[in-house]
């Protein structure tokens, strides 16, 4: 009995933070809420009023270019690895594996690298291009994962009735799978969404709405650090504001996605 | 003649889209092998200055007083890594393992969908969001009561020396710990639910409590998957930027303190990189230190992996038999 | 085939929405692009209560600029007057958007030196060999401020408006680890009539390139001998008080204001108008005339006065610390924006984007320095303004002349 009472303590004391940072998130973050700050362009250092539409503007930017980057070649590329197994396809997946654990500041210095430096400017293609080289192997695998659980009669059936590879795989495959892939893709753009690292040598920051996508750019996230670590009680608040609209987008993303994959059913037979 | 060349052209469609697949599945190795020529790349100025040395020298002196060149070595980031990894683990392992069995095995069914749902919220908080509420909250939580707890009751240990203003090595770690559990927990519960069947039944057949059966039949089973477990958290840690970032204190140091401000490797790269002042040995440095990361995270994900899958292949091994 | 249960519904809803949201994010931007200014935003109000800048004389720009995007980076030191600026200009030229993003004085040098931003920004005065480096980039003044000490005090019964005496040895000892308590007999001398606590103290540094740094190291090398061959100038010198216990790094002068804010018993160093926003101490510094000195516009003012001279366009490097003058503030700095002379050095540039960036530094140096004193930034000498306007003169694109005037 004692070991259920531990157990239960333990996941207690993991809700604990969690509680705490949605309560903190919701009590602060409220007050700076209004319609300003959805509207207008974040203030100068110290100023005072402003709001964050440039953020919000940023982060939408950067994640649509990473998802029209991640999207389609990771759903290809799971694809790929689903239908025609050998040996190259294993080594895909374990590359793929090896790099949704590539710690994301190690992608901003490789982009940095890639883009910024070649290029010579910052710029918001190059954060969005940061976030869909994370999005590719998280969709890839998702996509992989949701494939192979497409039962192989319908498979076979299909190509069977004499459909060619490449139409079961559009037609019947992947709208099978379609709720595992979309869910993929989801939680893919919720978790890029929320990603700082690979923008800070990126996208750099900006203080005005964006001018293009070869102009820096700012984001929830890159506003959020910058405001937490001012010393202004309105730049804090306005951090805790960003962290409420983000935490709300992240958060409702992952459960829509999650309630409805729990209630979907793979076309097993 | 008609039949040939419609087969034909039924040839050529697929082939053209199988294409599309290839590429597609080339991204993935082109991108690795990219990060590691470009990152490799930026990292040879630094390795032909210091050599080996980089990794064991504890100076970190970036702009030195009289236009020297820089003297950079990489020990207190890696052993500030090491330490905060270290303090996370020491109190996520425990609490992942009590969420895992918990989810897994000692929760009332009803529970068990809740429960899954409340972890995977906490796994989907931003790094960012942590690192403000920690900023704001846990560092002036950790001054206030922990740290001079500690140091009321334990501070003639060298671990809590020093003033404690709440930044540093033991409140990253926290913060670490906060982050690795919802992924050390999943992982942990895969593993314990691969366990077969037939372990749980054979222990209970033979007369044991449900907890018996836990501690004598599916632990063991499930170690090797434990152990990836904590492989592959240990890897997330390392490499775990913003959060850290923003409370560690920013100094390169090595001191067996616990309360004094540090740095980790993430957190030097993401403070220092745009700073880097014109010298190319200094921005090297910080690409050295990238690759360090890279190969640590490629090292931890690798054995974590092979540790799943071994445990895996003995799962279904003994479900078979 | 199989058939789907319908509840699975809400999850391509909730991606369509996403997109849709996503895609008409993007539109509105494209369309603020091209049409209106970027929001406006009340400036600074925060200190003194002032009220917001009055509006500009109508010295108008030409209404033909094709909007252009320029991208500043570097010293936090100047940013909150700098950004001030860049608003107050996008309001006048709509078309021309300045993005300034702070990122340290040793971020400003390396980005113009790498190329990949249209203009820099530094404290600290490049060295001859960063000159080398960078061929053909000039410095130029746009403002100075002054280094306030800044500590916190409040949880000892110490308030932030009571004033703290210090010495250019006692700071030099603080950040060399050797005065580790705050009542340190050395510190409590200098402040017989406050009792200050039996804390250590926690010396909060920056962490990344600073020209703020950079100008605190030059003071205490002018007045302590040790410091001078210990540590030595630079923008991020080995702190000793590192070694010891109390040393704490931040990130920009906001960061080390914010440590100060939340770290109590902590003492920092930040530009004047970091410490008055977040109502930390200030401490007085003594300065060679032997007189505790408050970092004031004036006494700033004072110490530009005397220690300026009057330097040739060609290398426009002031030190203006431990400046004589009874009441002279010792901890003063110029800070400077980094250009290419000839501006097509930068493959970003083009005919549009230089001249825009010629007449915004033009303006800077003159209607801009309007904004200053409100920030705790002195106005530049009208002699430093000539100096500029040579130099400003002087800046080409293929070159062409960019400013005529």
């Amino acid at each position: 009995m004692i070991y259920v009472a531990l157990a239960s303590f333990a996941f207690l004391l993991a809700l604990v933070p969690l509680i705490s940072i949605l309560y903190a998130t919701l009590l602060q973050g409220y007050a700076a809420l209004s319609f300003d700050f959805f509207t207008k362009v974040t203030p100068p250092i110290g100023g005072t009023g402003g709001g964050i539409l440039n953020a919000i503007e940023g982060s939408f930017v950067m994640v649509g270019i990473g998802s029209i980057i991640g999207v389609p070649i990771g759903v290809f590329a799971g694809a790929y690895l689903s239908e025609y197994p050998g040996k190259f396809a294993y080594y895909v997946r374990l590359l793929a594996e090896v790099l949704t654990g590539v710690p994301s500041i190690v992608t901003g210095i490789f982009v940095y690298e890639l883009i910024v430096a070649s290029q010579h400017r910052f710029s918001a293609l190059a954060g969005g291009v940061a976030l869909g080289f994370m999005m590719i192997p998280i969709v890839t695998i998702s996509t992989n994962e949701s494939l192979k659980l497409v039962s192989s009669s319908i498979r076979e059936g299909s190509l069977a009735l004499g459909i060619s590879r490449s139409k079961t795989l559009i037609y019947v495959l992947l709208s099978t799978a379609r709720s595992g892939v979309i869910t993929g893709v989801a939680l893919s753009i919720a978790r890029v969404m929320g990603e700082t690292a690979p923008l800070l040598f990126t996208a750099l920051g900006s203080q005005f709405l964006m001018t293009g996508i070869n102009d820096p750019a700012s984001s929830l996230t890159l506003l959020i650090f910058d405001f937490a670590t001012s010393p202004y009680e309105n730049a804090h608040v306005f951090a805790w504001g960003a962290a409420l609209v983000l935490l709300f987008m992240v958060l409702s993303l992952n459960m829509i996605v999650r309630a409805a994959s729990r209630l979907k059913v793979t076309g097993t037979e | 003649m008609h039949d040939s060349s419609r087969a034909r052209q039924r040839a050529r469609l697929p082939n053209f889209f199988l294409i599309l697949l290839i590429i597609a599945a080339f991204a993935v190795p082109v991108i690795v092998f990219l990060m590691l020529y470009e990152i490799g790349n930026g990292s040879i100025d630094a390795m032909r200055a210091f050599g080996l040395s980089f990794l064991v020298g504890s100076d970190w002196v970036p702009n030195p007083a009289n236009g020297d060149p820089p003297i950079l070595g990489a020990l207190p980031a890696i052993y500030g890594s090491i330490v905060t990894t270290t303090i996370s683990l020491i109190l996520a392992v425990p609490i992942s393992l009590g969420v895992a069995l918990f989810q897994s095995e000692l929760s009332p069914r009803v529970l068990r969908a809740p429960s899954y749902f409340l972890v995977e919220m906490l796994a989907a908080v931003p790094s960012v969001v942590y690192g403000l509420w920690g900023l704001l909250f846990l560092v002036p939580f950790m001054r206030n009561y922990v740290d001079s707890g500690l140091k009321a009751t334990l501070g003639f240990l060298p671990l809590f020396y020093g003033p404690a203003s709440g930044l540093g090595m033991l409140t990253a770690g926290v913060i670490l710990a906060i982050m690795i559990i919802p992924y050390g927990s999943s992982v942990m519960r895969e593993v314990i639910i691969a366990v077969p069947r037939s372990q749980r039944e054979a222990s209970l057949a033979l007369g044991a409590t449900n907890w018996e059966t836990i501690k004598t039949s599916v632990l063991p089973f499930a170690r090797t998957g434990i152990i990836a477990a904590v492989v592959l958290a240990m890897g997330r840690a390392m490499g775990e930027t913003m959060a850290v970032t923003m409370v560690i204190g920013n100094v390169a140091r090595i001191s067996p303190s616990l309360f004094l401000p540090a740095y980790t490797i993430p957190s030097v790269i993401a403070n220092e990189f745009t700073e880097v002042a014109g010298n190319g040995v200094y921005l090297s440095a910080l690409f050295e230190l990238g690759l360090v990361l890279f190969a640590i995270a490629f090292i931890m994900n690798l054995l974590g992996r092979v540790l799943i899958a071994r445990m895996a292949f003995r799962a279904k091994g003994e479900t078979a038999a | 085939m199989s058939k789907q249960p319908t509840k699975r519904n809400i999850v391509p809803i909730a991606i369509i929405v996403v997109v849709i949201v996503a895609v008409i994010a993007g539109a509105v931007g494209y369309q603020m692009m091209t049409s209106t200014p970027a929001q406006s935003m009340t400036t600074n109000q925060m200190i003194t209560g002032t009220q917001s800048m009055t509006t500009q004389p109508a010295q108008s720009m030409t209404t033909t600029q094709p909007p252009v995007t320029i991208l500043g980076a570097g010293a936090t030191f100047p940013a909150p007057l700098l950004q001030t600026w860049t608003v107050e200009y996008n309001k006048l030229n709509p078309a021309v958007t300045i993005n300034y993003n702070p990122i340290g004085s040793g971020g400003g040098i390396q980005q113009i030196t790498a190329k990949t931003v249209d203009f820099g920004a530094s404290d600290a005065p490049l060295s001859d060999a960063q000159m080398q480096n960078a061929t053909g980039l000039v410095l130029m003044p746009e403002t100075l401020g002054g280094v306030a000490i800044t500590y916190n005090l409040q949880t000892y019964g110490i308030t932030n408006s009571t004033t703290l005496n210090f010495t250019g040895d006692v700071l030099a000892g603080i950040y060399m680890g050797q005065i580790t308590k705050w009542n340190d007999a050395k510190i409590q001398t200098l402040n017989p009539n406050v009792k200050l606590p039996d804390t250590a103290i926690t010396a909060v540094h920056r962490s990344d390139g600073s020209g703020t740094t950079y100008a605190f190291a030059d003071y205490l090398s002018a007045v302590n001998s040790d410091w001078k061959t210990i540590v030595g100038v630079s923008t991020s010198p080995t702190w000793p008080v590192d070694k010891t216990a109390g040393g704490v790094g931040a990130k920009g002068n906001a960061g080390v204001a914010g440590t100060v804010f939340q770290t109590p018993a902590a003492i920092g160093y930040v530009d004047v108008i970091y410490a008055m926003g977040q109502h930390l101490g200030i401490g007085a510094v003594k300065n060679p005339a032997g007189n505790f000195i408050l970092p004031t516009l004036d006494t700033i003012k004072n110490a530009a006065t005397a220690a300026t001279g009057n330097p040739s366009p060609n290398d426009l490097r002031l030190h203006i610390v431990n400046a004589a003058g009874s009441q002279s503030y010792p901890i003063a700095t110029y800070t400077y924006i980094l250009v290419y002379r000839d501006m097509s050095a930068l493959p970003n540039m083009s005919k549009d984007k230089a001249q825009a960036l010629a007449k915004f530094l033009w303006w800077a140096v003159h209607d801009g320095q309007s904004y200053s004193s409100a920030l705790i930034y002195v106005p530049l000498p009208s002699n430093i303004v000539s100096a500029d306007e040579q130099l400003l003169r002087s800046l080409t694109y293929q070159g062409q002349q960019l400013i005529t005037q």
